[in-house]
């Protein structure tokens, strides 16, 4: 039965996504329902398929039915299923999120949209639970073109930064393609595990060199690693808010999983550590993306903007964990992946509100918006503290396993940038912080008998389709800290390959 | 050592959460409510905590685990006496300081009360997380929750200055808790274990310039809090917040978890028995007499009475941590005990400057001019915390200054006995000018005559905690068995190192 859920985790949204047209041309309004309610069953697959290989190990599903090597199967371990609960739970979140956000900017292309949307959450389950490279390859694209096409109806600007979004993510696709390509044209198959038999009695070739080059690379510049990022901050700041929310925790989070999957799993640790010199690289880069990812958005007076930046900070944590390449690093790189998500998830969100509301995303016109959006600045708050390492939130605890994979790997510039980072993420949240939640800076304090003016200001909060998702994502922040003991102990910790 | 398993502590710190958010819940609407679960709160609390201490006194451990992360990698409380200690000093405190704290924001018709209310729960739940955790995981995730929490309260008047002065508080503790973090993770990955030991766990887990590394980015982390120099800065600047913030937060909750931390350090991660052979005991304890005497003269040049006692405060902490680094078992004695007997001095002090900021306005030294005849309870519980803090008998400064000098004779120094005196004299030459200045002067043209006191909600506190300072001064294990909670912590350290 379980099989079955695996299927259907693929087949259900990718052709609900070709009945949102006909949906879209009776009655526009039922899309959104008829999108949520389809993405409530991958979330249910997903959580099934979790329980399946929590209780009885990985398991394969062979598509139609045909035999691994030549045809397509899908694999389920710890890995893929964890981060398959990720990729449904948080599309369906912002699904639901996006109904208002679609009503007011898109009200022309709603049925495009819905369908772009679908296409796009299946493209990236795709990635997550295929067992096959170049099935990756397909819902890669997938994925990517649904996603150009979803950034261009954006705002003003939008065009241009997908058509630079097109060009480089295209040729992050070639070179996956061509390490495709090349592990074919030594080995002779396609299918991961069959690929992780054959490929060790080959380390010694250079076209499998070769081949890893073009992976790391193309996967680099998917996920957005310093400097590779450059498309990145235009892409994900243009796109109308419900896209920016799906695609940002999503987006490069799945290519680095592709990155552990392809490092860890289809060529194996040792090789990936000892016989090509390519952590160290990835590492430093990650610094860089780090402090660059930083300073930009310091320089930012553009809320998204800002945001945006971070999370080009943010994948540098992730490839710091993966290339310390020691158990407690990756423990922290896939729980970082969670978290990540479900942070950024939970502030795209918010700025989405926020321009719904007021219009702006300036920094500074953010004044009194305490006072009139109390649970989304809640929210915020909780997330931003997150962000900045402070715990019970669950960004302290994948800081916390980074900082140790670090310091087991003795990199200490490594993890001083990680904890520089959540200094600079203090400095860069505490700014929107004190502007939403503080007056703006008067010169004195009525001392006697609290005579300082109160403006009145209104309570006008979010609709409840945009505080709902909110709310959850941020209660998500601190439950996930809570409970990251049980959920390494119960799935990550499996998830790490066991020669670490 | 027996141990005994119970939910208590996790109760302990739950109670005040929980009263937080049913404050928050409550609003500015329902006044009485919300002050009511705060009382309530700070009882409960008070009372979990203090059954747990007859308990400790026999001599057990009481240890609740929360989570599990990996072999050594958990949240764990775990009360020992040096725990217990604190967590009764901040528990007992919160009740003096709830009631305080309601006449204040009432009495000034402060705005922003219920985050206010909020907040200073937060702050105490983690006070006394920090205070029961059994290993330093435990205490950094407390410590953190701490720093935050009490940023509202430090930028509460969201003036100018208030503002500037959170953002050097958040600077100077978010960078120690991020130091903090990766001293953590190297004693993690050294030693396999982070749970506190009497005496000390890290002997021989690695080389000496390693361990004095460790050691120095320990004392670092958590001195920032305890105001040693020349980490002190933010605490002056701190002074904005409102007054019973200051009093419970920056010189009981705050700056003793600070002090806590460090004491931990030193006795409980490194241990007498390292620390001597590392030989980094005499550096810290110079470090420690050096802001004993730098923040005394600075106070003296101090005409805002909340930063005097900032200073003033700043001078304090570092005698307790002083009286760890000698490493002797008076001078431990001595800065354990002082832990509690500083903790209800200064809250006296702070309440009375708060009670006359409430009362006149008045926020300077030099304003205070025959004030001891319109207020002579306030002024009158100031001077009880004055002559204390200087270590004249009966207060309860005197035993502590007692065994911290005894304990400077034992360590065979000589020098530090006479910085516990220049300190001595310089709590004088600070302190005593104001009690001249309010008895004895002619007042001020605003000050009445007759007695006019600030709202009772502020002076019954403050005149309860100054006769505290008295009776533990004549009987130092009273009620809150301070002193044999004191002589087993010591006890229990000194008989591994």
């Amino acid at each position: 039965m379980a099989d079955q859920f695996a299927a259907l985790i693929i087949v259900v949204p990718l052709i609900a996504s070709l009945f949102v047209p006909v949906f879209g041309w009776w009655k526009k309004k039922l899309c959104y329902p008829w999108v949520v309610a389809v993405l409530v069953i991958p979330l249910i697959s997903s959580l099934s398929v979790l329980n399946t290989v929590m209780t009885t190990g990985k398991f394969s599903y062979r598509l139609g039915g045909w035999a691994p090597p030549w045809g397509i199967e899908y694999m389920l371990d710890h890995l893929s299923a964890f981060v398959l609960v990720i990729v449904s739970s948080i599309s369906l979140i912002v699904a639901i999120y996006s109904k208002k956000s679609v009503e007011d900017n898109l009200p022309e292309k709603t049925v495009p949209f819905y369908t772009l949307f679908l296409l796009l959450v299946t493209g990236l389950m795709g990635i997550v639970i295929t067992g096959d490279v170049f099935n990756l390859f397909v819902f890669l694209e997938i994925s990517a073109l649904s996603c150009y096409a979803l950034i261009a109806i954006g705002e003003e600007g939008a065009p241009m930064a997908t058509f630079n979004y097109i060009i480089i993510g295209t040729i992050g696709a070639c070179f996956y393609l061509l390490g495709i390509g090349y592990l074919y044209i030594a080995t002779g198959s396609l299918n991961m595990a069959d690929l992780a038999n054959i490929l060790p009695d080959l380390y010694h070739s250079k076209v499998i060199l070769v081949a890893f080059a073009f992976f790391t690379v193309g996967l680099a510049i998917k996920a957005g690693l310093f400097p590779l990022h450059t498309w990145l901050p235009d892409a994900y700041c243009t796109a109308p808010s419900a896209v920016s929310a799906l695609i940002a925790p999503l987006m490069t989070k799945v290519a680095a999983y592709v990155m552990i999957r392809l490092m860890f799993t289809v060529f194996q640790p040792n090789f990936s550590v000892n016989m090509v010199p390519v952590m160290p690289i990835l590492g430093w880069l990650s610094v860089m993306a780090i402090f660059w990812g930083g300073i930009k958005a310091l320089a930012q007076t553009d809320l998204k903007r800002m945001l945006v930046y971070v999370v080009v900070a943010e994948v540098g944590y992730i490839v710091i964990g993966v290339s310390v390449a020691n158990r407690m690093g990756l423990t922290g790189a896939i729980l970082h992946i969670m978290n990540d998500a479900v942070m950024m998830a939970c502030l795209f969100l918010v700025v989405g509100a926020i321009l719904y509301k007021t219009g702006t995303r300036e920094i500074h016109q953010l004044r009194h918006l305490n006072k009139k959006m109390p649970f989304t600045m809640a929210a915020f708050t909780i997330t931003a503290l997150s962000m900045c390492g402070i715990p019970p939130a669950c960004g302290f605890f994948s800081k916390w396993y980074l900082i140790l994979g670090t310091i087991e790997a003795g990199q200490w510039v490594w993890a001083a940038a990680l904890l520089c980072s959540s200094l600079i993420n203090a400095v860069l949240f505490f700014r929107v912080i004190e502007c939403a939640y503080l007056k703006p800076m008067e010169p004195a304090y009525a001392l006697n008998g609290g005579e300082t003016k109160h403006e009145e200001i209104q309570r006008d909060e979010a609709p409840l389709t945009m505080l709902v998702p909110i709310v959850i994502m941020a209660a998500g922040v601190i439950l996930l800290g809570i409970f990251s003991g049980k959920i390494i102990s119960s799935v990550i910790q499996f998830a790490v390959p066991a020669s670490f | 050592m027996d141990v005994l398993y119970s939910s208590r502590p996790l109760w302990a710190v739950l109670v005040s959460m929980i009263a937080a958010f049913l404050i928050l819940a409550t609003g500015e609407k329902n006044r009485n409510i919300r002050e009511s679960w705060t009382i309530m709160a700070a009882l409960a609390k008070f009372l979990i905590v203090f059954s747990m201490v007859p308990v400790i006194l026999q001599g057990k451990v009481i240890e609740y685990t929360i989570v599990t992360f990996y072999p050594g990698l958990l949240l764990q409380f775990r009360i020992d006496a040096f725990g217990m200690l604190f967590g009764v000093i901040a528990s007992s405190l919160w009740i003096a300081t709830s009631f305080y704290s309601i006449g204040y924001v009432r009495g000034l018709n402060e705005h922003a009360q219920t985050r206010y209310f909020f907040a200073f729960a937060m702050c105490l739940s983690s006070t006394i997380g920090i205070a029961f955790s059994a290993n330093l995981l435990t205490f950094l995730v407390f410590y953190e929750i701490l720093t935050i929490a009490t940023y509202p309260l430090v930028i509460h008047k969201e003036s100018k200055e208030g503002i500037m002065g959170g953002r050097k508080y958040l600077a100077y503790t978010l960078t120690a808790g991020c130091v903090l973090l990766f001293a953590i993770g190297m004693i993690y990955y050294m030693t396999g274990t982070l749970d506190f030991k009497a005496g000390g766990f890290m002997a021989g887990s690695g080389s000496s310039t390693v361990l004095i590394m460790l050691f120095a980015m320990l004392i670092f982390g958590f001195g920032v809090k305890a105001g040693i120099m020349p980490m002190h800065e933010w605490l002056p600047t701190a002074m904005v917040a409102p007054t019973p913030v200051s009093a419970l937060l920056h010189a009981v909750a705050v700056v003793k978890a600070g002090v806590f931390g460090c004491l931990r350090v030193i006795l409980y991660v490194f241990g007498p028995g390292l620390l001597h052979d590392l030989g980094i005991w005499l550096i810290m304890a110079y470090i420690a007499s050096f802001t004993i005497v730098v923040a005394g003269f600075l106070a003296l040049g101090q005409d805002h009475l909340k930063r005097r006692l900032a200073f003033s405060t700043i001078n304090n902490l570092a005698m307790i941590v002083l009286g760890a680094a000698l490493l002797t078992k008076s001078s431990m004695t001595g800065g354990i005990i002082h832990m509690a007997n500083h903790a209800f001095m200064k809250i006296t002090l702070f309440f009375c400057a708060g009670a006359i900021h409430v009362k006149m306005h008045k926020d300077y030294v030099s304003q205070l001019d025959g004030l001891g005849r319109q207020m002579p309870l306030t002024m009158g519980a100031f001077a009880i915390g004055a002559i204390g803090l200087s270590g004249i008998p009966p207060m309860s400064g005197f035993i502590s200054k007692w065994f911290l000098c005894l304990g400077a004779l034992e360590a065979n120094q000589i020098i530090f006995l006479f910085v516990f005196m220049t300190s001595a004299m310089l709590d004088v030459a600070f302190f005593f000018p104001i009690i001249y200045n309010s008895f004895f002067k002619k007042p001020m043209d605003d000050v009445a005559p007759h007695f006019d006191e600030a709202p009772m909600f502020m002076v019954i506190p403050l005149v309860i905690t100054a006769l505290l300072s008295i009776v533990f001064g004549i009987v130092p294990d009273a009620f809150f068995r301070f002193f044999s909670l004191t002589s087993l912590a010591v006890q229990n350290i000194m008989g591994v190192g």
